[in-house]
């Protein structure tokens, strides 16, 4: 009854999505930061920018970004991003997918973190003589990041869960693998989709007690 | 006058040489990426008119794809929420019972949808339809889209109606005990209807994230939604990919903000009304929890 176990690489799968997410993430942390950044920043051009891409990209379902990137950038306009095999590229691709779709809900939860730093924190800090850039690095990000460790770790959560729309690329990650197997083993449909669901289960529950406590920990006393 | 924000002043002199330099700059940016794109874009044949034009001369091709596309994606989202609300009303409900063994299998149900993608449940949702119901093979891929719709929906909108509830003023309780209510009296009668109305918000921002996920059906079932329809107008309209998924990313961006002013609309509104307690439940974020 458990054959299925042995016979499909299910951890090779997993350890695929893992991936999808670590990358995704780091992507997504830096390229959010730099929006919320331009959202707050004194320059109206780049607080323009930065609004009208967060409200056009959320919006946008994951899957059409996902299948932009590889109908679109890599079939249609022919940009591999220096993948040398398929497989490299569509990872490569869906990894840029993710940063662009994830990034807004990165800007969007840092920036609400920017407006819980009390007031009397950025005058003190113009009051020293700090530009913008100084008062937002050295003042405002480092207490607006303690604050939205909750919030971020939703959107980390929600990230390895849409890692799982690489699948509609080919990206041969968790959930494509139990597309294959849900059909090959119609016997015991029920337990491939708890053995995948338990995985992501194990995924994203120790991350959000983790988070949850280094939160509580890091949060600024008021 | 009052500086614009708290991290800089008002600009002085200085600051606004500096920032016109800085504004030229990403201008500067922003042009080199648009060249970049277009350039491609015409190098690759995907700027004519012939790929452009069905969108603006042909009534075609809105009525034979796009508009039946809309309304499908239109329906397993409003079925969706349909369905999602009265379940998750009860989950969210069951959640806070009094009793352990109603409460705690109650929130390991919502736990459990929650962690689990919703790609994942269409996978199953399809294949347990196909093997043990015989539906009709034609609605079998909308049934999939909105049970898995339905399961992850219902365990987050189990969480937006507790903290529905729990907004309310604790003397609404107090007072339905004081004149003899039962426990069932009291919700039913006193709570979920003030809850409803702090939650209407939050429930029609869910309604974007349900629109985004119906086109995983479109990519993974099959489902004839908005989405879907992308390859069969690019293989009628000479390859126009860029062009369709363009037009339908538009569609998207402006039924998603629709949805999201109507959203904002309804906060300010059950704020302003004298008969609330004036509660209004935020909406979820991303991972469907309460920002």
């Amino acid at each position: 009854m458990f054959d299925f176990l042995t016979e499909y690489d299910i951890l090779g799968a997993f350890w695929v999505t893992v991936q999808l997410t670590v990358y995704s993430a780091i992507g997504s942390l830096i390229w959010g930061t730099i929006l919320a950044g331009m959202r707050v920043s004194p320059v109206p051009i780049m607080r323009a920018f930065g609004t009208a891409y967060v409200n056009i990209v959320r919006n946008i379902p994951l899957t059409l970004v996902i299948i932009a990137m590889s109908l679109g950038l890599y079939q249609t306009l022919n940009v591999a991003l220096g993948g040398g095999t398929i497989t490299t590229t569509n990872f490569r691709l869906a990894v840029l997918g993710f940063v662009l779709y994830t990034s807004t809900f990165v800007c969007e939860s840092l920036r609400s973190g920017i407006n819980t730093v009390s007031v009397g924190q950025a005058e003190a800090a113009r009051a020293l003589g700090l530009n913008f850039g100084q008062v937002l690095r050295m003042i405002v990000l480092p207490q607006a990041f303690r604050s939205v460790i909750g919030p971020l770790t939703s959107v980390l959560i929600a990230l390895t869960k849409n890692t799982t729309v690489a699948s509609t690329i080919g990206v041969a990650e968790a959930s494509l693998l139990m597309s294959e197997m849900i059909e090959n083993e119609s016997d015991v449909i029920g337990l491939v989709f708890m053995t995948f669901a338990m995985g992501f289960v194990i995924l994203t529950l120790p991350v959000g007690l983790l988070m949850g406590r280094v939160a509580k920990k890091a949060a600024v006393k008021r | 006058m009052s500086a614009p924000s708290v991290l800089y002043d008002v600009p002085g002199p200085k600051a606004k040489a500096r920032n016109a330099v800085y504004t030229v700059l990403f201008l500067l940016a922003l042009a080199g990426v648009g060249w970049w794109i277009i350039a491609t874009l015409v190098e690759k044949d995907q700027l004519t008119w012939q790929k452009w034009g069905p969108f603006f001369t042909e009534g075609q091709v809105w009525t034979t794809f796009i508009f039946p596309g809309l309304l499908n994606t239109l329906i397993a989202a409003g079925l969706a929420i349909a369905i999602a609300l009265p379940i998750g009303s009860l989950f969210g409900i069951l959640r806070m019972s009094d009793h352990v063994w109603i409460r705690v299998p109650a929130g390991a149900v919502v736990e459990f949808f929650r962690a689990v993608p919703v790609l994942i449940l269409m996978f199953f949702a399809n294949e347990f339809y196909s093997e043990y119901t015989d539906v009709d093979s034609d609605y079998r891929p909308l049934m999939a889209v909105v049970t898995a719709l339905v399961l992850y929906n219902g365990a987050v909108l189990a969480e937006v109606v507790r903290a529905g509830i729990q907004s309310l003023p604790a003397g609404q309780t107090e007072a339905a005990k004081a004149i003899g209510m039962r426990k069932t009296q009291t919700m039913t009668n006193v709570l979920l209807p003030q809850a409803v109305t702090a939650m209407l918000p939050a429930i029609v921002s869910q309604l974007v994230v349900i629109v985004k996920d119906t086109a995983l059906g479109g990519a993974a079932l099959g489902f004839m939604d908005l989405f879907s329809q992308i390859r069969p107008i690019a293989n009628n309209y000479f390859a126009n990919t860029i062009a369709t998924m363009t037009v339908v990313a538009v569609i998207y961006i402006l039924l998603n903000n629709l949805l999201t002013a109507a959203a904002g609309w309804l906060e300010k509104w059950s704020r302003q009304r004298k008969t609330s307690s004036g509660a209004v439940v935020k909406p979820v974020d991303d991972n469907g929890r309460n920002a």
